[in-house]
């Protein structure tokens, strides 16, 4: 018997069909190790790119939580994703440095770029956008980073041309 | 003949993976055989990529901003012919940075300097020599009784005495212990420790290796922000290594001390950065701080003694027991002692990572390490501590940087963040964008905390968008007062710092923006008017064109206008216009 409140906070999970076979090597990985629950999430978001519900519903069972428990850590962690994400990520970074060389013109030409707002995902699946506290490279600042690699001394133009770019790059390699 | 180039992620970010690439190919094009090392960060991300030419004598030529097209003159002139490039050289062994003569480098001193992936590069430079020292020649008590000696204070926002940590964890009772390092590091605008993970990982490995053997504890964890990939992926190397080497594991060295070290990765929460709710997030909970005490020193991971301590402390330890307590207590102020990193940001011309002795004042840092403020502007304040901290104004730019000095500034010493803010920063806007950082990351635990800042955010806010009133200011300070005393942890406690600091400083700025309706700074939206100036003018239509709302009108070669009604003050216009006719006031 779930309580209503569950059934309200399962609506902003993403109840997609996943196959669940997958998160069985980290189940393995993870068998009698106590105080792993953020590290099973944080792979089951590495095979899926989010958290997908059946997920999160199956780390309860096996782990022998409450879901609410797993559902708490899942929304208390900013890194953790409820909702399926574009082939890359923008993190843009929010951090003081950044703020001070003006990242919201940066980000403003993003989501012109995209067409959308951060947090979203454009419409052909390719770009997600996020913002993120800060990514430590505060002397490049403005800075962005695209799945892992660190674009730095940004301007609303050159914002732009990198993801100019990442496209072109896409459109090359499915001609080939 | 020997090439080294810095990949930090500043330096992979400046592109110094194309330069490397460059560097390769144009090597094996001239079949040349030349081995490419490479290094951490310097500190001087401004300066990146950065790459050293070290001749078979030893000397070091730095080559700095390397491109792709610098990389074959370097391998063509010097490498081949043996002709230094003078006109990209920017320091040589003779002649070392200017940037460096101020600065002592004890945390720093590898990074840069050493190939992090390389146990025996660390080795070549004293590596784990302090870690055989304490197994062979000193008692548990003995280190603790050094590093007491040497006054060092955490470097991770409190400044509390290492030593006494240490010991409170050594007397608890139990067998089981843990030596915890908090690499969370969250404060945006500081990037120290980062920069020691990336550059020096062995370094923190035998500073907690060396606090284990104090305290009696036989396992460790690294708690890293998941933000930091490459920090992450050099530490793992660096943990298999001191593994192979037997500086981790069983039986180390054959003292019959065991020690072994784990990585756990972070999920993005900066209330993580306070020990207990640290410790509730590698227990795999939602990372919420608990009241104190119990200390962690006599329960934390588990129930368990455990001592936490950040990068840079850690990374302190080795060259401590290396060379005694006193030579570190030498440097410094009578209260604070030794060296403190500060991550320059923000309007300086130099950034990067200084690390100079405590009691410096700020401006030596700033103007004479730092090169002083970007484009020539003036310097208006210094933000330190991160949200935690404060604004430093110009009056007291003579600050001594040591912990007593900053907090009676109202700012905190923090871990060293320093943003730097020119004219052009409007510091309500600065209050807001601090406050809005901490009403997100409030853990919700404690009221005050949670809907405390979300009332001065939306004051705030108010303000800047020249909606406030002056009890408005009234408003903020109690609040500012109920919040520190009604919160649980150093989140909630210092959250109103950003805010104080600023209305102590700058209160003329937050009357500007309530009373006349104007943002000195020119940074509030709400509170600017562009406009054209008919004079200026040539009438290019190239605004007009850029212009998203069509708020742009003209003819073609005559002076345009903007229609107030329409502009939504994105500024494009002002960026794009080529000849300064855009006025915004």
């Amino acid at each position: 018997m779930s309580c209503t409140c569950e059934k309200k906070l399962e609506t902003n999970f993403c109840n997609k069909e996943v196959d669940l076979s997958l998160m069985e090597p980290v189940f393995k990985k993870y068998e009698g190790q106590s105080a792993s629950l953020i590290s099973i999430l944080q792979d089951t978001q590495g095979i899926y790119g989010y958290l997908p519900l059946e997920a999160l519903k199956t780390i309860a069972d096996r782990t022998g939580n409450k879901k609410a428990k797993i559902y708490g850590i899942a929304t208390f962690y900013s890194q953790f994703r409820l909702n399926p994400i574009g082939k890359y990520i923008i993190l843009q970074c929010q951090g003081t440095a950044c703020h001070v060389n003006g990242s919201d013109k940066i980000s403003e030409a993003i989501c012109d770029e995209l067409g959308i707002a951060p947090g979203g995902t454009s419409k052909d699946g390719m770009f997600t956008l996020e913002n993120v506290a800060c990514l430590g490279c505060c002397s490049l600042a403005p800075v962005m980073m695209i799945n892992g690699e660190a674009y730095g001394n940004l301007t609303p133009n050159s914002a732009r041309e990198v993801i100019r770019g990442i496209y072109k790059k896409e459109k090359g390699g499915a001609s080939n | 003949m020997k090439l080294r180039i810095g990949l930090g992620s500043c330096g992979i970010a400046a592109g110094g993976k194309k330069v490397k690439e460059a560097l390769l190919t144009c090597l094996e094009e001239k079949n040349m055989n030349i081995e490419i090392t490479s290094t951490g960060c310097i500190g001087m991300c401004f300066y990146e990529p950065i790459v050293d030419v070290i001749d078979d004598k030893g000397e070091v030529f730095t080559y700095v901003n390397v491109t792709p097209k610098k990389a074959e003159e370097i391998v063509e002139q010097h490498i081949i012919n043996g002709v230094p490039v003078e006109k990209y050289i920017q320091s040589t062994s003779k002649k070392p940075f200017k940037q460096l003569e101020k600065q002592v480098r004890v945390v720093l001193q590898n990074c840069g300097i050493i190939n992090p992936e390389k146990i025996e590069d660390y080795l070549e430079k004293d590596g784990y020599k302090a870690l055989k020292k304490c197994l062979n020649e000193m008692t548990p008590d003995q280190v603790i009784e050094e590093i007491k000696k040497s006054g060092l204070r955490g470097r991770g926002g409190a400044g509390f005495p290492t030593w006494f940590k240490w010991d409170a964890a050594r007397k608890a009772k139990g067998t089981e212990k843990y030596v915890v390092c908090n690499a969370d590091e969250g404060d945006p605008g500081a990037f120290m420790d980062r920069s020691v993970l990336e550059g020096d990982p062995h370094g923190l490995l035998e500073g907690m290796i060396i606090a284990g053997y104090a305290i009696g504890a036989n396992y460790g964890f690294i708690y890293c922000r998941a933000e930091y990939p490459l920090a992450i992926e050099r530490l793992e190397g660096a943990i298999v290594q001191a593994h192979e080497a037997n500086f981790l594991g069983e039986n180390i060295l054959g003292s019959g001390f065991s020690f072994d070290i784990k990585i756990k990765k972070g999920a993005g929460a900066f209330v993580c950065g306070e020990e207990t709710a640290l410790i509730a997030s590698l227990e795999g909970e939602r990372g919420m701080p608990r009241l104190k005490p119990p200390f962690p020193a006599q329960s934390g991971y588990f129930g368990k003694p455990t001592n936490i301590n950040n990068v840079e402390t850690y990374a302190n330890v080795p060259w401590i027991i290396r060379n005694g307590g006193a030579a570190f207590a030498a440097y410094g102020t009578e209260k604070s002692n030794g060296t403190k990193v500060f991550a320059l940001a923000g309007k300086i011309r130099n950034g990067g990572l200084v690390e100079v002795p405590m009691g410096m004042p700020i401006r030596e840092v700033i103007y004479e390490i730092g090169g002083g403020i970007k484009n020539d502007r003036d310097f208006k304040a210094v933000q330190m501590g991160g949200p935690s901290g404060g604004c430093i104004p110009k009056s007291l730019i003579d600050t001594p940087v040591d912990y007593e000095s900053i907090t009676r500034t109202g700012a905190i010493m923090g871990s060293g963040g320093m943003v730097v803010m020119d004219e052009a920063t409007c510091m309500v806007d600065m209050a807001r964008f601090f406050l809005n950082f901490t009403c997100d990351e409030s853990c919700g635990k404690c009221i005050y905390c949670r809907i405390g800042t979300k009332r001065m955010l939306e004051i705030l806010e108010r303000i800047t968008k020249g909606e406030g009133r002056m009890e408005d200011l009234d408003q903020l300070e109690q609040l500012c007062i109920s919040i520190k005393d009604g919160s649980l942890c150093g989140l909630g406690q210092t959250a109103p710092n950003p805010v104080l600091t600023t209305l102590r400083y700058f209160k003329d700025e937050y009357i500007a923006h309530i009373m006349d309706k104007k943002c000195p700074a020119k940074q509030c939206k709400s509170l600017i008017t562009y406009s054209i100036l008919k004079d200026k003018c040539t009438g290019c239509t190239a605004c007009a064109r850029k212009c998203p709302t069509g708020a742009i009108t003209g003819e073609k070669k005559q002076p345009h206008s903007i229609e107030q009604e329409k502009c939504i003050k994105c500024g494009n216009c002002a960026i794009t216009c080529k000849f300064g006719a855009i006025n915004v006031e």
